[in-house]
């Protein structure tokens, strides 16, 4: 926390320095610019651009100096359906108060509305994005701020939409109290490092909220994922940091509210999952704490691979799921602790909170299913549920070792 | 009126009836009379319906009864045991069965007032001992004022008043010119009703003959006698025969 | 509606039973609704209450009515009515009876917390398995004269349908697991009207994405109208088969 503060106190002082010099460039009807690329030709570094409210279609616009542009009651920039609108080829640039709508839809070149390359100390804040192919594009950069824009889209499949939030290959991101939704996937990370992602609003995606591969050392915090068409995915990462999110509604045959795929010393703490087909679903996972997670109304509450070792799962509310578990292998080299399942019917004799008898997660017909996904049709039928009974008074087939040894009696208060 | 051709029925491997025919005429009073099992009630289910032949056919008024309803309209059934709807009263049996039959005539009720069902409309059928069961059999038989009556056992389970009252019912509606069915195995009950007797073994027409008829070739004055007589000749015969076969 | 019809109807309305039943699938359903706070959940509690406990009152009450109704039947053979009418009229008024009492019981709270495509297949679903557990009953009841036997098979029909048929499946399952079944697997569970049943249902809720592949090729088949309406007809056939040949033994039969 203590280096961000470093670093924004930096750019703050830096900007109060060159502000001193630089001139204020305005762009409008009646003004001195009749159009953007006529003022940026004219501008030096650090200036400041004013762009008045009115519509702009000029193709692509590209940025190459450091530059502060801001939008003054919304502004418009139309890509026509052709361009990348903005091209962003210098570091230190703030674009700040835009409509940006309609840009190309080449699946090539990956156009966006604005497109930052190998931008460093770059903010693009408090813009407005209406149906682009890429929203905001993230090559190559370093300490960029994406904060507070809509980005808004209204994809159908997959292949002809592109991605919210687009970053690839960078270092030091902060993605902050965005909206993105309709788009590919909300916000995607590849290759993106010790950066956070912080109080967005990610849903109706067409595939993932978040999708996130190859970043290692990042966290994203209390945001909010919800009725995207797979949840959330975060694959060969290690070291990520995700806390206080709320991932709900992503139901369909393979959402998830996250996908865990090769995560390793990882924490999730203190998240959300409500109404989602799989509340987790965990696949060579390990190292990873849960904890104090609350898992409402999922299908699964958590689908544990039997790819995954050494995650500790312990003080989380497990409330009205279908299923708490799920798991395709009898070794079970995970730890339950000490967790909230409102299945449990054991007792606590001693008073001490915790249940006298272990609580087994796993059901019979999970079990079943998992290994005969056929299965499924006997799904809600009567047979399931005696058997299901005859199985917690009497476990033969689930593993016996996938059990919570000191259930608590009583639902921990995380709200 | 009713003309019975080759009737057969088997139950299982059990013949019940085996190549019965028989005619009945308007102001008969029929009794068919056998052993226990003979198939008369079997005979008299089939006229009615409610047994379906293998083979043979049953005309009544000339017309073939087969898959046919409405021909039922013109009898009064009582059975053998009246069996009904445990938790209906008599009253209700009775105005069921009105509407039933659709029957807009007027109504027979000289055996409710003898029997004075009156009293007891409202019970329920559970409630009813045997012999006031077979009255609510017997009111309902003649209620109709059908053109055939088929009594199956009518006087089983009557008390001697209310037998007496029955016979003279069924007296007065022969004198009407309809044709009565009665199977009875009380043989002088029968003496002084009916004018013609059928006789049936295991399944089979031993005889059919008008009481006259029987009464004189056998020179005996009580029903009885005269078929026990008879039985006698035709006991001595296959006896006689089966020695004959035997030597 | 003839006679008869009102007749049966009347009586079965004033039966005792008939009124706890209707009044316990009153309780039950607007118990489940009022206690859980998400309607979609009560749904799923209703529908294993209506495929478990409507097969069973309507085949082994069906069954006891036609065993105990044997002398009305005898009385009603020997008046002028039709044979086929009379099963008819045993049969409508025995459906309408119980339709009735599960319209009042379970239908009324389900189309109220529910009046939507769910609440109305739900319902649908509630009187076709309804109606097929009578016809059932009447086929079983006019197979064996004594009652003892008649009842035993009901309850053995039912425990069929609701338990052993998926037993078996699942048994299935197991011995195939290395093959691809699912389409035969669709094919199989027609042959259970409960299973139909809940499949049809279950499709229409949001807990079917939780069938995984095996819902994916259900939906692909019973989620188009072509296949929901395939699957009503099979239904109809559950109801119109056994009752046509029970019909056909009764038109026979001997009393």
């Amino acid at each position: 926390m203590s280096r961000l503060v470093v670093i924004l106190h930096c750019i703050f002082v830096l900007l109060m320095h060159f502000n001193a010099e630089a001139k204020s460039l305005h762009v409008g009807r009646g003004q001195v610019y009749s159009d953007i690329k006529s003022a940026l030709a004219q501008s030096a570094a650090y200036d400041t651009i004013f762009v008045h409210s009115g519509t702009y279609a000029e193709g692509n616009i590209e940025i190459k100096k450091p530059l502060t542009i801001i939008g003054l009651s919304y502004p418009v920039i139309d890509g026509k359906g052709k361009y990348e609108m903005v091209s962003v080829r210098a570091s230190h640039v703030e674009f700040n108060g835009f409509i940006l709508r309609n840009s190309g839809y080449a699946s090539l070149d990956d156009p966006a509305a604005i497109k930052l390359y190998g931008s460093n100390y770059s903010k693009v804040i408090n813009n407005i994005l209406e149906d682009n192919f890429f929203g905001i594009y993230i090559q190559y950069g370093k300490h960029c701020l994406i904060k507070n824009n809509k980005i808004l889209a209204h994809g159908i499949e997959e292949q002809r939409i592109g991605n919210g939030i687009h970053c690839w290959k960078s270092d030091s991101l902060q993605i902050i109290a965005n909206s993105i939704s309709g788009h590919r996937d909300g916000i995607y990370f590849e290759f993106v490092t010790n950066s956070v992602i912080w109080r967005n609003y990610s849903s109706k995606n067409v595939r993932y909220g978040l999708h996130f591969m190859f970043s290692h050392q990042d966290a994203y915090y209390t945001n909010v994922f919800s009725d995207n068409g797979a949840g959330v995915a975060v694959m060969f990462t290690k070291g990520v940091m995700m806390a206080n999110n709320v991932f709900e509604h992503n139901w369909g045959d393979a959402a998830y509210g996250i996908l865990l795929k090769e995560i390793s010393d990882s924490y999730i703490i203190g998240n959300k999952f409500r109404n989602n087909t799989s509340g987790i679903y965990m696949e060579g996972a390990s190292r990873i704490i849960l904890e104090k997670n609350t898992f409402i109304s999922n299908g699964w509450a958590m689908k544990v691979q039997a790819s995954c070792m050494d995650n500790i799962i312990e003080a989380n509310n497990f409330l009205s799921n279908t299923f708490d578990m799920g798991t395709n292998g009898t070794l079970v080299l995970n730890q339950f602790k000490s967790n909230y399942w409102d299945k449990y019917e054991g007792y606590d004799l001693n008073g001490d909170g915790f249940g006298d008898v272990p609580y087994h997660p796993l059901s019979l017909f999970s079990v079943i299913s998992e290994n005969n996904p056929s299965a499924m049709l006997l799904f809600r039928s009567f047979i399931m549920s005696l058997m299901d009974r005859s199985e917690k008074i009497m476990p033969s087939l689930t593993p016996d070792n996938f059990k919570d040894e000191q259930p608590l009696m009583h639902q921990l208060n995380y709200d | 009126m009713i003309e019975i051709n080759g009737l057969n029925k088997k139950f299982g491997k059990l013949q019940v009836l085996d190549n019965v025919s028989l005619g009945f005429n308007k102001g008969e009073c029929v009794a068919l009379i056998g052993p226990n099992g003979c198939g008369k009630t079997t005979l008299i289910k089939s006229i009615l319906g409610m047994v379906v032949p293998d083979s043979g056919s049953i005309h009544f008024d000339g017309k073939d009864v087969k898959h046919q309803h409405a021909y039922r309209e013109r009898i009064g059934y009582m059975p053998q045991i009246g069996r009904y709807p445990e938790n209906m009263s008599i009253e209700r049996i009775l105005t069921t069965v009105q509407s039933l039959r659709g029957y807009t005539g007027e109504l027979d009720s000289d055996l409710m007032q003898h029997f004075n069902i009156k009293a007891i409309a409202d019970k329920r059928m559970r409630t009813l001992s045997g012999g006031t069961t077979q009255k609510v059999s017997a009111c309902l038989a003649f209620m109709f004022n059908p053109d055939v009556l088929i009594l199956d056992e009518p006087t089983a389970g009557l008390d001697p008043l209310a037998s007496e009252i029955l016979k003279e019912k069924i007296i007065e509606e022969k004198s009407k010119g309809k044709l009565i069915l009665i199977t009875s195995h009380l043989l002088s009950e029968l003496d002084d009703l009916v004018t013609s007797i059928v006789f049936m073994q295991e399944g089979t027409i031993k005889f059919h003959l008008p009481v006259q008829e029987l009464l004189q070739s056998t020179s005996e004055s009580k029903l009885s006698k005269a078929i026990a007589s008879v039985l006698r000749q035709e006991n001595a015969f296959k006896h006689a025969t089966s020695n004959q076969l035997q030597s | 509606m003839n006679k008869i019809t009102r007749f049966v109807i009347t009586d079965i309305v004033r039966n005792k039973i008939m009124i706890v039943y209707a009044l316990l699938l009153a309780a039950l359903s607007w118990g489940v609704f009022s206690m859980e706070d998400n309607v979609s959940k009560g749904m799923l509690t209703i529908l294993n209450l209506i495929l478990l406990n409507v097969p069973l009152v309507a085949v082994i009450f069906s069954t006891i009515y036609l065993y105990n109704s044997s002398e009305f039947i005898e009385l009603l053979l020997s008046q002028p009515v039709k044979r086929s009418r009379i099963w008819w009229s045993l049969f409508s008024g025995l459906q309408l009876a119980l339709l009735l009492a599960f319209v009042l019981g379970a239908g009324i709270p389900i189309l109220i917390f529910s009046p939507d495509a769910l609440g109305i297949t739900m319902l649908l679903v509630g009187v076709m398995v309804n109606a097929i557990f009578v016809a059932l009953a009447f086929l079983g009841s006019i197979l064996t004269r004594d009652k003892a036997k008649g009842i035993g098979m009901a309850i053995m029909l039912w425990l069929f349908f609701a338990l052993l048929f998926d037993g078996l499946v699942l048994f299935l399952l197991f011995q195939f697991s290395d093959y691809p079944i699912e389409k035969v697997m669709v094919v199989i569970s027609t042959l259970s009207p409960i299973d139909l049943s809940r499949i049809l249902v279950l499709l229409q809720m949001d807990v079917s994405a939780m069938m995984g592949y095996s819902g994916a090729i259900f939906r692909e088949f019973f989620g188009t109208t072509s296949g929901i309406g395939i699957c009503f007809t099979i239904l109809l056939l559950w109801i119109a088969v056994p009752f046509l040949i029970s019909l056909r033994k009764f038109n026979r039969k001997d009393l």
